[in-house]
């Protein structure tokens, strides 16, 4: 299951413009690592490059290595639908499909298996799903109601019950509280909690309190000036970059003087 | 406010409403007025033409087959026209409704981007050839090459009647009125659904594809589904041109009065292409006659498209 | 879940591959069976190459990448399929209309020519036409401004408003037939005139109309409110604003439009023959007797169908494209000129 992420000079572009260079870090399994940093300094970048995300934006791509488990998902003949597939992701914004009802939203990346589900299967899915995105006892009696009909905070957790569904091994999340209200907020961060003990999972966050609430380890990012690419400024445990950073720019940061 | 306050000039008092103001809304809103007056009196005129005809009509007007306005009594109907009119557009969506779907999400996902602009604008170009050249060109380029075709499907799927062809001959039939009319309205049915799918938000894009989503995945779960509404719509106004379209079907079809059901047989005939070709050699039942059926195609545009728009209307109302 | 993240694929030269035998293939079949024509033979060579690809990438890839594979064939197949006609269509115009496309066919009219015979031109055609979208574009242009000036300044939802904005979307669909029946019925059978050019022009008029007010309508509600209300807090009158303010910034799109709205009636012909029918001679008085125009000449050299009016006819389908695509390139100047500048 949760499994292991190794960086190796990671450089991102958008066309000619490079948005992050060189970075290189790695991501334990079974604990939570967040992405900190000023706006543009590549943090989602770097995180969108983790399951072939980011070049799904025309004219972007990525060099370098991100080694799953030791295995390179930009490696020759990887699949990048296999690679999102072992890798979840958690958008910003909560993108619940409007077309579909609560239940099918969890189904949406099931349905794409080459094996067939009997239904039994497919409901206990469902169940196990939302039970682990903390969203069964809200809506267990109203799964054919469109999931756009839910709070903003509750589309989210559905959001991470159709990743979860899937049985990824990684879970990227994007900002995922940005647009949320605070009580929404608490319950996805207690929900991130639960999900470490199973999951790999890297969090870009802009509110520094959340990074040290939820994470294990932080990384910081941060670029020189605009135009020029964003990089990492230094990876460790959540604890010391915020008693004790290493780097000035850090404590800068986390201090509140800029950003 | 008290009631015997004095009337005091000042210089924000003055009429709520300037007169300037009175004027210029009056004229914008009798423009207005003149559109629904003009839908209006088209219904009316019409009605009111056509008639005489009704009147003095010997066959029922829905079911006859023939077309004798002018002789002695009259006799006519629209049962010819409306099978050709329906059969030939419907043959025309058959095509161009995949076709311009096809279009669109090529233009919208597949083509690299710095060339759907210009393939865009290069399907928009169709919709501005006028139809007396797609006339021509249908009847002097296209219908030489679509003798091979109409032959290997009565040769080879003849037991599916529409495609029998007893009579041999392969050119002035409804099948390449179909194709031309298909050709003439994807170019609407392509601009509309690329307008529907430009709306699909990004990140309903991006939620499917980090499910893991090939790219035909992603547009069956984020796409279509969104679009469906849009795109039906779509379908119908491109209908509605078919239905209506005259000259480049004139130009094709031989005009014959009969109901045979083998479209790739010369034959066929419709409301409009109709009117064209029997105006100036009618006499004035004979052009009543003409108004008739004129006014019934006038009604079945009229449902298609305003079923077509307030399907867009509610969409609007959904999405906003 | 999957144990690992490779999985297997075509190489990256299978579709071309694919492609080469597909071709192969149905040319081989097309000289040795029924199959006949660029055309049929063009379709079985897509659907050899979706048989091979499909089966190649389903044992290899699997069912959903083979899947993914007929789709993307598809698509682009379709594009292909529209585009192919557009050419074929500007081709053959192009090259069968600079026959006899020259100064002598745009200077003289078709008096005394035998369809027979080689000679005449579209003079009389070209001066019909622009008489004719003149006086419509006189007519539709105040009248659908000033519509989408009230949908868009003074409406406020009310149901006049709706029944017209329904009205006007529903106007765009009528077919350019029934508008030159309409217009004989009121203007000729009604009113007693004469078939004229004005009558054809009131029937262009009226396919025009509904263009000019929806492309109206959207450049006005691009102009920002800010601008409306700098004004009005200026204490100038709200018809001053709309007049000195509100036009002017949207001019440009407006223009835009109703060259837009021109090229499209400019190519009519269903209404012109109902209203004006055919001409031989120059009739430079629109609102006395028939009138020729460009899109009833070509309608009538076509059905003359001798080999010297067919000339004739795709002579004039060039004159006729070029005009329309003269209109679209003032349309495309204008909104250049009035483009915001960066």
């Amino acid at each position: 299951m949760a499994k292991r992420i190794d960086v190796t000079n990671l450089n991102s572009y958008y066309g000619n413009f490079r948005a992050v260079a060189d970075v290189s870090l790695t991501i334990e399994p079974k604990s939570v690592t967040s992405f900190i940093g000023p706006s543009g300094c590549g943090k989602s970048t770097v995180l969108r490059s983790l399951n072939r995300m980011h070049e799904v934006i025309p004219g972007a791509y990525v060099t370098g290595s991100v080694e799953l488990d030791g295995e390179d998902i930009y490696g020759s003949g990887v699949d990048p639908v296999n690679v999102r597939r072992t890798i979840g992701m958690v958008f910003q914004r909560p993108n619940p499909f409007p077309t579909m009802s609560i239940r099918e939203n969890v189904l949406a990346g099931i349905k794409l298996d080459s094996k067939r589900h009997s239904k039994i299967e497919l409901e206990e899915i469902v169940e196990r799903s939302l039970t682990g995105a903390n969203l069964w006892k809200e809506v267990k009696d109203r799964l054919d109601r469109p999931g756009a009909g839910l709070s903003g905070g509750q589309q989210q957790r559905l959001c991470i019950a159709r990743a979860i569904a899937v049985e990824p091994d990684v879970l990227l999340m994007d900002e995922p509280c940005s647009a949320l209200d605070p009580i929404s907020t608490i319950a996805i961060e207690d929900l991130i909690h639960q999900l470490k003990d199973e999951f790999t999972i890297v969090i870009v966050t802009h509110n520094m309190q959340q990074a040290a609430r939820v994470s294990q380890t932080t990384a910081f990012f941060n670029l020189e000036a605009t135009g020029e690419p964003g990089k990492l400024i230094e990876i460790n445990p959540t604890t010391q970059i915020f008693s004790a950073p290493r780097e000035k720019s850090t404590e800068d940061y986390i201090s509140g003087r800029f950003g | 406010m008290s009631q015997q306050a004095p009337i005091r000039e000042s210089s924000i008092s003055g009429s709520s409403v300037r007169r300037g103001d009175q004027i210029f809304r009056g004229i914008t809103v009798g423009s207005g007025v003149i559109i629904l007056l003009v839908m209006g009196a088209i219904a009316a005129f019409l009605l009111w033409k056509a008639l005489p005809s009704f009147s003095n009509n010997s066959a029922n007007f829905l079911t006859e087959k023939v077309w004798f306005p002018d002789q002695n009594p009259p006799k006519f109907g629209i049962a010819a026209l409306a099978f050709g009119t329906v059969v030939a557009a419907l043959f025309a969506m058959l095509i161009a409704v995949p076709v311009g779907i096809g279009t669109s999400l090529f233009i919208s996902f597949y083509a690299p981007r710095r060339l759907a602009g210009a393939m865009a604008f290069l399907i928009d170009l169709l919709a501005a050839v006028p139809s007396i050249i797609f006339g021509l060109w249908g009847l002097q380029v296209l219908m030489p090459h679509m003798g091979g075709i109409a032959k290997w499907l009565s040769d080879y799927l003849g037991v599916i009647p529409i495609f029998k062809n007893d009579q041999e001959l392969y050119t002035k039939s409804l099948f390449i009125a179909g194709v031309v009319l298909a050709i003439m309205v994807l170019p609407t049915i392509s601009a509309i659904s690329r307008e529907v799918f430009k709306q699909v938000p990004r990140s309903h894009l991006e939620a499917s594809l980090a499910l893991g989503a090939t790219r035909w995945e992603m547009i069956r779960m984020a796409v279509l589904p969104f679009g469906r509404a849009g795109v039906i719509s779509a379908a119908m106004l491109g209908l509605g041109r078919a239905l209506g379209e005259t000259i480049a079907v004139a130009v094709i079809l031989s005009a014959l009065f009969d109901v045979n059901i083998h479209i790739t047989e010369p034959g066929g005939n419709t409301f409009a292409a109709n009117i064209a070709l029997k105006w100036n050699e009618a006499g004035p039942n004979g052009l009543s006659a003409l108004i008739a059926s004129g006014l019934v195609l006038f009604i079945i545009t009229l449902s298609v498209n305003a079923v077509a728009r307030s399907i867009i209307a509610r969409r609007k109302e959904f999405t906003e | 879940m999957s144990q690992t993240l490779k999985g297997d694929t075509l190489p990256k030269w299978a579709p071309i591959a694919s492609l080469a035998i597909a071709i192969g293939v149905a040319i081989a079949l097309a000289n040795t069976t029924a199959v006949a024509g660029t055309a049929g033979t063009s379709v079985l060579a897509v659907l050899i190459f979706i048989a091979i690809q499909t089966l190649w990438s389903f044992a290899v890839e699997g069912r959903r990448h083979a899947v993914d594979r007929v789709a993307t064939t598809l698509i682009y197949a379709t594009f292909v399929a529209a585009a192919a006609p557009l050419l074929s269509l500007l081709f053959e115009v192009f090259t069968r209309g600079i026959k006899v496309f020259n100064l002598a066919f745009l200077s003289h009219s078709m008096r005394n020519v035998s369809p027979l015979k080689p000679g005449g031109g579209v003079l009389h055609a070209l001066i019909g036409t622009m008489q004719q979208v003149g006086v419509a574009t006189l007519i539709a242009v105040p009248i659908g401004i000033l519509t989408a000036l009230y949908l868009v300044e003074h409406a406020r939802g009310g149901r006049l408003s709706k029944a017209i904005s329904f009205f006007v979307d529903v106007m765009t669909g009528i077919p350019s037939i029934v508008a030159g029946l309409f217009i004989y019925t009121a203007w000729i059978l009604t009113l007693g005139f004469d078939r004229s050019g004005m009558a054809a022009a009131l029937s262009l008029a009226i396919l025009m109309l509904p263009v000019v007010v929806r492309t109206t309508e959207e450049m006005l509600k691009l102009v920002p409110n800010d601008l409306r209300e700098a004004s009005l807090a200026l204490g100038i009158p709200k018809w001053k604003t709309t007049i000195r303010v509100v036009l002017p910034t949207a001019i440009g799109g407006i223009i835009t439009g109703v060259m837009l709205a021109v090229a499209r009636v400019a190519g009519e012909t269903a209404p012109l023959l109902l209203t004006t029918f055919l001409s031989q001679s120059i009739n430079n008085n629109p609102f006395a007797g028939p009138q020729a125009a460009v899109p009833t000449f070509v309608w009538d050299q076509l059905s003359s169908s001798t080999p010297a009016s067919l000339d004739r006819a795709w002579a004039g389908a060039l004159t006729l494209i070029l005009l329309v695509m003269f209109f679209y390139g003032a349309a495309k100047l204008i909104a250049r000129y009035y483009a915001p500048k960066a």
